[in-house]
């Protein structure tokens, strides 16, 4: 029976609680005055027996408190009373709240936003089988790091076949290539160019891929002329083929020649990326000379590891046999070694330094936020400091004093907390969706993880910002702080450093920000202002390529070019018209190595390496690309009589070392086998992409016709008008020659420029965006902190001004004591500043992490608003009347 | 801002729930009746005697009534529980088995 006793008496303690506080205050009453009857019988005066009675009794209010301290429910009575108190001295400072909660929402929901994100594409394990078995495996020329790229190069077909075939450190191997499509239905169906990959028969089981429906490729299909078949992806499925199962075993027409659908992709296999549509085994991309070759490089090779076996290990097998494979082809560029990497880190490379340095900012920016609140708490807290003392003489415990503090900055986090994940639902969306090519962003999404997160995130700012100026603020003796606060000259020393400190810390993160993002926008601004090295104005792009299957000759694929050429140029609008394979900034399409006859090199060289491209006689004078030397291409330069190449002066300054490059000549495979190119002449550099370096190229005439090598071109438009209307115009032109022929890739310079630059321009104007805020929320720290300083030394500043002080020296001292903070964070913080810069050089174009421009220009920012920020407390301490503020107290 | 106890920690509520084994008492009885009992040895301070009350009262071992004093006067009068009797065995046993214990200690060395 004693639980129901319990709990009855619980519920009445619950229920009736103001009943039994009357009850606990009269049982108390009672016993006073037992005492006081107790003294008068002992013949004590009424007046003395009551006064020793209250004596002996000891602080009554203390003793409620313990006697009440064993009721049930106590716990709840003080945590609402402490709501209560917190939420009533908050009203009482608005201006102080709102400021506080708008600057945890936004550094909250910031945090929570970059987590999820972070989360989902950098921490989250691949969606396959046993990830973390999972590597690629890249060739790797001695000596190339040094030169370009990051020393992964990708794989040829030879090599990967020798790899799987010849080693057995790992499980398995499989390869996969990028590839494209004109994917047309055996019908008159709408033509449409489609991204596509080439996948080994292994891929799909080595990553524990189950079809959605039908089968994956088989190892007698992974064959350059085996029959035709193809998967399809889920989106390809529902959008073109309405999710229709009967779809397998029928035909579709990839490039004009026929495939039987033998499978369907499930919806979450996004790999390598979403805009995959349809999957067609490996081998069936190569002829079968070129799929033999090994100095031809396109592919990504997948491995899985043996148990018990590393990936080195693994790696060092195909290592060794790589080399074997380089010595037997010395002639050719065949790599020396093999090298690896986790499959995660091949997916999020691209992303992984951008995103860590968003997170990294937004972290700042809460901690500056913090640190913010906890300085004004501080103030508050200083301001309260005679109250504080009061009640610690009428018994209240530091502990309850604390836990009254924390409360207020506990509610100040909980609701800056809860809509700033409010805040952050909205943003992460808004991210992922802004985010150009960001892998993995169909995995982004608030889980129980990320909410634990962000509730962790809202406990730990709370102890963050609330700590700090609660024990600070409690921590004084009781006597000490009455006498203090009764009559301070000078204020609180001790506070005054705790609240530079934090200030000092403040300002040195907000340098650090400011510096980042002063680097990473004016490498932006310097992509956006790169010269391309052509017209960029007034230029529509308008990519297709042209079947091998149907435009067989050189004959047909000329033909094409030229009439689609001609009719373009006739469009009312258009002012010139030319074919390219890939235009300026559109990006790396292919390189080739080669030899010059006039400078022959004693042995292979993987540096004499340059971009290619094919071109029409009249691509440069429509782009106004200048030509230095020699000639363009003319009508001549057509069909068979096609070796002769055009160069760019990088070209010519690299490798023929001021040296006459007209008439010399070049050995390259264009092609399938090596032959010799003469040059004809030499034209100004063009990026072929705004973020890397220029790189050495070679013009082939696009009047050859050779069909695997011209049968892809650009039509680059010039008009007066806004180009984009000619788009329509064009389409119809290639449609009226060839209505199977879809195009793709309609962009204008402008556009292509600005894909390029998006992710730096997204990154840079984010981070921008914190770092403005951090420094708006330095700026405010400092104003609060001396504004309270100078409040707190009024009194000295007036007996200094009665004694005799000009207005100049009371500014002055003021104004350099708030300086003195910013002077050291400033220090620390170009030296944080140096250190993020130089962390953050990989993501930086032609900038150096020590900019002067960058960092003088952000130490101006930053000294300007803290000369603003400690200017209007300075002057109000010089304006202080001597005779008013001694009477203030 | 507790007050030492004169007691022997623990041993407050033993002396609580003996005292009013007999007959009903209020706080300050109780603990004017351990100090003579005790020949004024053991004094209960208030700021142990009302917490331990309220303890025992929010445990069920004990409960209150308001009643009127000889004076007239309304008092909380505490009395056992059916709950609380079995407890005060309990905690008797265990008293006397930790007392004769200290006095094997004490006697022998």
């Amino acid at each position: 029976m004693r639980w129901f006793e319990q709990i009855r008496i619980s519920m009445r303690m619950l229920f009736r609680r103001s009943t039994e506080t009357a009850r606990l205050n009269e049982e108390l009453q009672f016993h006073l005055e037992q005492q006081v009857k107790e003294n008068m019988v002992q013949g004590m005066l009424p007046g003395e027996a009551r006064a020793a009675a209250v004596r002996s009794f000891g602080n009554p209010g203390v003793l409620r408190d313990q006697a009440r301290a064993t009721w049930s429910w106590n716990w709840f009575e003080t945590f609402l009373r402490d709501i209560r108190y917190g939420a009533r001295t908050l009203m009482r400072s608005p201006g102080f709240t709102l400021v506080s909660i708008l600057v945890l929402v936004l550094g909250i929901g910031a945090t929570t936003s970059l987590f999820t994100i972070v989360r989902a594409v950098l921490l989250k394990p691949l969606p396959f089988q046993h990830p973390d078995q999972l590597v690629m495996v890249y060739e790797h020329f001695r000596g190339s790091s040094s030169n370009s790229g990051d020393g992964f190069n990708v794989v040829s077909s030879g090599d990967f076949v020798d790899w799987r075939r010849q080693t057995h450190g790992f499980q398995d191997m499989a390869a996969w290539r990028w590839y494209g499509f004109d994917l047309t239905g055996e019908h008159a169906e709408l033509p449409e160019v489609v991204e596509a990959a080439g996948g080994s028969s292994s891929l799909f089981s080595l990553l524990g891929v189950q079809p959605a429906f039908g089968r994956t490729f088989s190892a007698a299909e992974d064959q350059p002329e085996a029959s035709h078949v193809v998967m399809i992806s889920w989106s390809l499925f529902q959008r073109r083929f309405s999710g229709d199962a009967s779809i397998l075993g029928k035909q579709i027409h990839l490039d004009a020649t026929p495939y039987t659908i033998i499978g369907v992709l499930p919806s979450w296999f996004t790999y390598p990326e979403a805009k995959v549509q349809l999957w067609v085994p490996y081998a069936q991309t190569f002829s079968p000379e070129a799929y033999a070759k090994h100095d031809s490089h396109q592919s990504h090779v997948v491995a899985r590891l043996k148990s018990g076996v590393s990936a080195a290990a693994g790696t060092k097998e195909v290592s060794a046999l790589q080399y074997q494979m380089h010595l037997a082809h010395a002639s050719a560029a065949v790599a020396e070694d093999a090298v690896y990497r986790p499959m995660i880190d091949d997916v999020v490379r691209d992303v992984k330094t951008p995103l860590i340095v968003l997170l990294c900012a937004v972290g700042c920016m809460l901690l500056i936020a913090c640190l913010n609140v906890s300085n004004l708490l501080v103030a508050r807290a200083a301001s309260r400091r005679k109250e504080v003392a009061v009640r610690g003489a009428l018994g209240g415990s530091r502990l309850t004093l604390i836990r009254e503090q924390m409360t207020e900055s506990l509610l100040i986090c909980i609701v800056g907390g809860l809509l700033g994940l409010l805040l952050s639902m909205l943003a992460t969306r808004w991210l992922a969706g802004h985010w150009r090519d960001l892998p993995r962003a169909d995995a982004i999404q608030l889980d129980g993880f990320v909410l634990a997160f962000s509730i962790g995130l809202i406990f730990l700012t709370t102890l963050l910002a609330g700590l700090l100026p609660a024990i600070s603020s409690t921590g004084k003796g009781v006597l000490a702080a009455l006498q203090e606060s009764s009559r301070s000259i000078g204020g609180s020393a001790s506070r005054a450093v705790l609240r530079k400190t934090m200030l000092t810390a403040e300002i040195a993160l907000t340098v650090i920000l400011l510096v980042s993002a002063g680097l990473l926008f004016k490498s932006f601004i310097h992509l956006r202002t790169t010269e391309l090295g052509c017209v960029t104005e007034n230029v529509l792009t308008v990519k297709y390529g042209l079947p091998e299957k149907q435009y067989d000759t050189r004959t047909k694929v000329v033909a094409f070019h030229e009439t689609l050429l001609d009719r373009v140029r006739r469009i009312p609008g258009v002012h010139a018209a030319a074919l390219v394979s890939t235009p300026p900034g559109g990006g790396y399409e292919s390189d080739n190595v080669f030899t010059i006859t006039e400078h022959p090199s004693p042995s292979f060289n993987i540096q004499n390496d340059a971009m290619t491209r094919t071109a029409d006689p009249s691509y440069f004078a429509v782009m106004q690309i200048p030509l230095i030397r020699g000639r363009f291409f003319t009508e001549h330069e057509r069909f068979t009589n096609d070796h002769f190449i055009i160069i760019n002066k990088k070209f010519a300054d690299q490798f023929l070392f001021g040296d006459n490059p007209i008439g010399r000549h070049v050995n390259t495979a264009w092609g399938t086998k090596t032959e010799s190119f003469e040059i004809i002449g030499v034209v100004g550099n063009t990026l072929y992409d705004v973020a890397e370096p220029v790189k050495a190229m070679m013009y082939f005439p696009i009047l050859s016709g050779i069909p695997d090598q011209t049968g892809s071109a650009t039509i680059v438009v010039r008009s007066a008008v806004d180009p984009l209307l000619l788009s329509v115009p064009i389409q119809q032109q290639v449609a009226s020659l060839d209505p199977a022929l879809p195009v793709y890739d309609v962009l204008t310079m402008q556009q292509i420029l600005g894909q390029t630059t998006a992710s730096q321009s997204f990154s840079a104007t984010l981070v921008l965006a914190f770092a403005g805020l951090s420094l708006l929320l330095a700026g405010v720290g400092l104003y609060g902190v001396l504004s309270y300083l100078v409040t707190q030394r009024i009194a000295e500043i007036g007996i200094r001004i009665a004694l005799g002080a000009q207005k100049a020296e009371v500014l002055r001292l003021v104004f350099f004591d708030g300086l003195r903070p910013v002077f050291l964070g400033l220090l620390i913080g170009l030296a944080g500043g140096a250190t993020a810069g130089a962390l953050i050089r990989s993501i930086l174009y032609g900038t150096s992490p020590f900019d002067p421009v960058v960092l003088a220009g952000m130490v101006g920012c930053l000294l300007l608003t803290a000369i603003l920020a400690c200017a209007v407390p300075a002057i109000r301490a010089s304006r202080i009347e001597p005779m008013q503020a001694l009477r203030i107290e | 801002m507790g007050k030492p106890s004169d007691l022997v920690q623990g041993t407050l509520d033993l002396l609580i729930l003996k005292t009013i084994s007999l007959e009903p008492k209020h706080g300050w009885a109780i603990a004017k009746r351990i100090q003579q009992i005790s020949n004024e040895v053991l004094q209960v301070q208030q700021g142990s005697l009302y917490p331990a009350l309220h303890r025992l009262e929010q445990q069920g071992w004990i409960k209150a009534k308001w009643s009127e004093t000889e004076t007239g006067r309304a008092a909380k009068f505490y009395s056992l529980t059916a709950a609380g009797r079995t407890q005060l065995e309990r905690e008797m046993e265990s008293w006397s088995r930790l007392s004769g214990a200290i006095n094997l200690v004490v006697e022998s060395a």
